[in-house]
């Protein structure tokens, strides 16, 4: 066993790696791999650029490691080279101190490059749509300023239109991701962040809170659901026309701790998205609100966060 | 403590000249302490940095502007300032082996002190009577606590010299009281810095806003 | 019962929480009768606090830091097993979300600071001051009092267990979710306040060692001419002095929110939750590093001693533990791309974060160039030296992956990002602190550990590892997030976390052979006589084992670099062994009980705080102040080792 042991752990290594990849490659299930619309093609291709980038300093090493380990044991009759006092070498040094800063150069390029055009709307001619969400204890609300109407633990979109997502929680801050339109941006109380997606082809997606929030939190999936316009628009006139009005009083109550099914609004309070930033500290931040083209002068706080009873653990 | 008297680098021999130095085993401890007062320091920086970020945040209470007062703060200022001066007084009289001075400066450096923070809390009790307490907005909560941890710090610190100052009148200057009256000092000029740029960035800037 | 205990039961010692808790109370009184009976029988109180409780001897410090952290390892292992058992399968009732929750927080704080730091901080204590040529550190009265104060703080955040509650809301405990509002109860109290008193005792070891190795080190030992594992201690050392107040104050703070009633992180009234996190990562980033250096320096002394072959590129391994310190503190918002902020500050911090990786490979070159055209000896320190590099290298890798910030937004919170940090933590921290124990046991204990059962911990720790943290990654690729107490079963997911549960399970084999493997040798390892079990470079090999507690009868002096490895091939070690007449009086500290009364006194302030019994917090803060200022007026706090005795103590080991 003894001999083998380098080899063992260099082989474990990169068998690990590449069964690792190969699993990704394939499988339906891997949905980060799997992606269905513009952003996470494009992250697609930074996790793909990166893995590369990395294994061109890894397999080297592992190599290295199998290779030296066995060479230079320490056993009757080896015959390899021993340099007890051989410790500086200006060249090696120079390779290994070269090579990574240049790795790390192109990737950071790439990323930066990436990071700007990420917070760009994937594709610029189309109208894009826009949904407020905010991430409740243990639900989503989803908003419609243009359609006005909501939904509660699902949302559906149109295919190939930029959606503006703007993000925030009216509880503890929550992550708001949707592995296959593209990666996560969180939810936080005050505050109104934009995250853009967008989806190609038509499909159900799924959606989940990817930060901790309580008890309730692992049952915070939710799905997106992709249509073509005239579908899309033949859903809201549906949502509009067959389901409940949401109050400011029903919202009070959604915002009780518990988890529920899905649910559709075909109209909800005024601004209320607005009300929910504003008075968590988004008043604090006017520009920002202003960004997100957010009421950031808010007049009457009626009926908000009045009634909030934190320790009701009522699973509805 | 295990530390061979000839084993200390030679930085300890350099300044040998002042008595808090010259005991090796007293130098080294003068240089944990400014190890400890860098600790220190970052503490005060994460406070100030917080502050900062809320100053703005007054939730329709109080704002800086309504509850700083001038007269108060200045006076404090000068009183603190003062004490900074008279505790660099008490470290020369050290060094030149004045026992009595050294023992008066400290005496007058406390009473400063005592000053200070009979001021501060003055200025505290009547910020919570008009209703600015720290549990009223993120602003006054960060303003008390800042403010608040460096007054503790004097109050400490006062404790501190008291203490240092029996070990005086007891045992004169030697090596040991005179690393410890130094090492008091230092942390007294230290928290005379942080006030300054209490002063500067809580009040001054406060008032002005 | 009457009502007032039935109350007292259900709200303190959560007796209506059902067969868990009254078999974790029964167990450990149990425990505590058992430890109380031993010690009354074999009439071992005086001795335990003679030898132990009040001794300011690094040496022993070190080892009842190694203690602890092992006790905790197990602790925090059964928390993981416990984890890894709830997602074993989909949808499973094993656990309920409380219990997961309150689980998974404990496990990531105790392996952090209460497994990670102690045995880092154990390692500093055996190996610094003998390596440097001192016969203490510099303050060794602080660093009595900083193991204290991490030994009670541990104690009570273990305490929460079974009294009051445990915390809830992750090791980073962000409010809101940590907050007044939306997290009740005395768990998140015992979180802050065990952290702050165990944090305060870091701050002082991190003060201590900086001052130790800039002012005590022996004549002749100049900074380059330091082991590389002191070097790594005086990087550790200074970033632990820069990043720990932040935690403080962030602890601070959310404890004024929550028993003050102030606003800094709430909701409401203008707080800022986004502060905390600042303020937690500032210290949080740092702090990875805090434990992985030590770990750095482990393996350039393992590495050395076991190819028998100078370390390669001594200037770049200091310049890069430098330079990693220095870069720690620019990468802590990578913790958050997904948090709103600009392209232009992610893309700051993703470059950053990248850079990391930079210095970190160089040491991976050089670790192996060092290997390279030497004499490699697989002993079980080498073993697990060899067992990082790959392990580590492929942990940096999916670093670098998770620093590109648009990756990241994939990554975030998934389980790919929990295979990266494990594989960092154990490949990098758990394995060079093992490395560290099985080099150093023998001049700790003066014995080996066991070859054979050591070797079956090794298979069983490492392939586990790979069996529990791959998948991982794989699921992360598959959208699943971290926290979940409970999962789909229509997300392809069953098979994959059914098999990291095996894995984590062959590890818990490996701790086990771990524990068997300890108490073995404590009879059966071979016996250490020379002092120098494996032909060692650095100077604490030219002590006997166990090392007598002056450490050196004379100071040293040093001429070279791997000083000890120098005067072996020149023929000198006389050099370094004492002669009677050399030897002179030695200066020692008194041992005091009063670093141990003080720390529990915060414990009992600290116990206050947690059910805001602020008479007992008071209490308890008046004991540190009555402490302190009895400490101020102790003068008579040294004492000499007349030259006899030390000739007598020299003789008997063959020295003199």
């Amino acid at each position: 066993m003894r001999s083998r042991t380098p080899r063992r752990m260099g082989a474990m290594g990169l068998t690990a790696l590449a069964l690792l990849f190969l699993a990704t490659g394939c499988g339906p299930e891997y949905i980060v791999l799997n992606p269905a619309g513009p952003v996470g093609r494009e992250e697609l291709h930074l996790i793909e650029l990166s893995t590369i980038l990395v294994l061109i300093v890894i397999v080297p090493v592992l190599a290295l490691l199998a290779f030296i380990v066995i060479r230079y044991r320490d056993r009757p009759g080896n015959k390899a080279g021993y340099t007890p006092e051989w410790s500086e070498s200006k060249w090696l040094e120079v390779v290994w101190w070269g090579i990574p800063i240049v790795i790390v150069g192109l990737l950071g390029y790439y990323t930066g490059k990436s990071t700007f055009s990420l917070v760009q709307p994937p594709e610029k001619d189309v109208k894009p749509i826009t949904i407020q969400v905010t991430s409740l204890d243990w639900k989503w609300l989803f908003q419609y300023p243009d359609q006005k109407v909501a939904t509660v633990n699902y949302c559906e979109i149109p295919t190939g239109v930029p959606v503006q997502f703007v993000l925030t929680s009216d509880a503890p801050m929550n992550s708001f991701w949707v592995p296959q339109l593209g990666g996560q941006e969180y939810t936080m109380p005050g505050m109104a962040m934009r995250l853009w997606l967008q989806a190609d082809k038509p499909g159900s997606y799924f959606g989940t809170g990817a930060n901790f929030t309580g008890k309730g939190f692992a049952h915070m999936h939710f799905q997106v659901v992709a249509k073509s316009d005239s579908e899309f628009n033949q859903w809201v006139q549906q949502v509009k026309s067959s389901s409940p009005a949401l109050t400011m009083a029903g919202y009070n109550k959604l915002k009780q701790p518990g988890t529920m099914g899905t649910a559709s609004y075909s109209s909800y309070p005024k601004n209320l998205f607005d009300k929910i930033v504003w008075k968590n500290g988004g008043r604090y931040m006017p520009d920002m609100m202003m960004d997100q083209g957010l009421d950031a002068n808010m007049p009457g706080m009626s009926g908000m966060g009045s009634q909030t009873s934190k320790d009701s653990n009522t699973h509805s | 403590m295990a530390l061979a008297e000839k084993h200390v680098t030679p930085g300890g021999s350099a300044r040998a000249s002042s008595i808090e130095y010259r005991d090796p085993h007293q130098s080294v401890r003068i240089m944990g302490f400014w190890l400890f007062l860098s600790t220190d320091m970052l503490l005060f920086a994460c406070l100030f940095a917080t502050y900062l970020v809320v100053r703005t945040h007054t939730d329709g209470g109080p704002t800086p502007h309504e509850i700083f007062d001038v007269p108060g703060f200045t006076i404090e200022t000068f009183l603190l300032l003062t004490s900074s001066f008279t505790g660099g007084l008490a470290t020369l009289a050290m060094r030149n082996g004045h026992k009595k001075q050294l023992m008066a400066w400290l005496i007058v450096t406390m009473l400063l002190g005592l000053g200070f923070v009979g001021l501060e809390i003055q200025e505290f009790v009547a910020d919570v009577a008009e209703g600015a307490t720290m549990q009223r907005s993120a602003f006054l909560s960060a303003f008390f606590t800042l403010v608040g941890t460096h007054g503790s710090h004097v109050s400490l610190g006062i404790g501190w010299m008291f203490i240092t100052l029996l070990q005086v009148a007891r045992r004169g200057i030697t090596a040991v009281t005179a690393r410890k009256v130094f090492i008091v000092n230092l942390y007294w000029h230290f928290l005379d810095v942080v006030w300054v740029f209490i002063f500067t960035v809580v009040y001054l800037s406060g008032v002005v806003m | 019962m009457p009502q007032w205990l039935h109350t007292f039961g259900d709200q303190y010692l959560m007796w209506n929480e059902g067969p868990l808790i009254w078999i974790s109370d029964v167990l450990i009184l149990l425990t505590g009768f058992g430890i109380v009976f031993v010690l009354t029988y074999f009439k071992k109180w005086g001795w335990l606090w003679r030898e132990w409780l009040t001794t300011v001897d690094h040496k022993k410090i070190g080892i009842m830091y190694l203690i602890a952290s092992l006790l905790m390892m197990f602790r925090g292992g059964v928390d993981a097993l416990l984890l890894r058992t709830q997602l074993a399968v989909p949808n499973n009732h094993f656990l309920d979300a409380e219990h997961y929750d309150q689980i998974f927080t404990t496990h990531g704080t105790i392996m952090i600071l209460f497994m990670a730091m102690p045995f880092i901080f154990a390692l500093f204590n055996i190996a610094v001051p003998l390596q440097i040529g001192a016969r203490d550190v510099a303050f060794p009265y602080l660093n009595a009092i900083s193991f204290w104060l991490f030994f009670f703080g541990a104690l009570l955040f273990n305490i929460s267990f079974v009294f009051g509650g445990s915390p809830d809301a992750g090791w980073v405990s962000y409010p809101p979710l940590a907050g007044p509002e939306f997290d009740k109860g005395p768990g998140e109290n015992f979180y802050l306040l065990a952290l702050q008193i165990s944090g305060i005792g870091s701050i002082g070891t991190g003060i201590n060692f900086l001052a130790t190795i800039l002012k005590m080190r022996a004549p002749g030992m100049t900074l380059m001419r330091m082991p590389l594992f002191t070097w790594s201690v005086v990087a550790t050392s200074l970033v632990i002095i820069f990043a720990f107040p932040a935690l403080t104050v962030a602890l601070a703070l959310l404890l004024l929110d929550r028993i003050v009633g102030t606003h800094f992180f709430t909701m409401a009234h203008g707080g800022d939750p986004m502060m905390y996190i600042n303020l937690f990562w500032i210290w949080g980033h740092p702090e990875v590093y805090i434990v992985i250096m030590p770990a750095f320096g482990v393996f350039s002394e393992v590495v050395a001693t076991f190819s028998r072959k100078r370390v390669f590129g001594y200037t770049s391994m200091v310049a890069s533990l430098l330079l990693i310190s220095v870069i720690s503190y620019f990468v802590w918002a990578h913790h958050f791309f997904t948090m709103g902020a600009g392209a232009d500050v992610n893309t700051f911090f993703a470059v950053a974060s990248m850079a990391v990786a930079i210095p970190t490979g160089v040491k991976i070159f050089n670790w192996l160039f060092t290997m390279f055209r030497g004499r490699i000896r697989l002993e079980l320190p080498m073993l697990w030296t060899i067992a990082f590099v790959p392990c580590f290298a492929i942990g940096g890798a999916t670093g670098v992956m998770l620093a590109a910030a648009p990756a990241d937004y994939q990554y975030h919170n998934s389980y790919f990002l929990i295979a990266h940090f494990h594989q960092v933590l154990i490949g990098g921290v758990v394995f060079g602190m093992l490395a560290g124990m099985y080099y150093w046991w023998p001049k700790m204990f003066g014995f080996k550990l066991d070859d054979r059962l050591g070797r079956y911990a090794f298979w069983f720790f490492n392939i586990g590892f790979y069996v529990c943290f791959m998948p991982q990654y794989a699921l992360g690729f598959m959208g699943m997030q971290r926290r979940m107490y409970v999962y789909p079963a229509d997300m392809g997911w069953n098979t994959l976390n059914l098999v990291s549960t095996i894995g984590a399970y062959l590890m818990g084999i490996g701790f086990l052979f771990i524990v068997a493997q300890v108490l073995y040798s404590i009879k059966y390892g071979e016996r250490d006589v020379t002092g120098d079990i494996w032909d060692g470079r650095t100077l604490e090999w030219s002590l006997p084992s166990p090392v007598p507690h002056y450490n050196f009868a004379v100071i040293p002096t040093v001429t070279s670099r791997d000083a000890w490895w120098e005067m072996k091939q020149t023929g000198q070690i006389q050099a370094l062994r004492p002669s009677a007449d050399e030897i002179a009086p030695i200066h020692m500290p008194k041992n005091s009980g009063r670093p141990f009364i003080l720390s529990a006194c915060f414990f009992v302030a600290g116990f206050g705080f947690v059910f805001e019994w602020f008479w007992l917090a008071a209490l308890g803060l008046l004991g540190v102040v009555i402490c302190l200022i009895l400490r101020a007026f102790e003068y008579d706090d040294e004492y000499h080792i007349p030259p006899h005795e030390v000739v007598e103590t020299e003789s008997a080991l063959g020295r003199l």
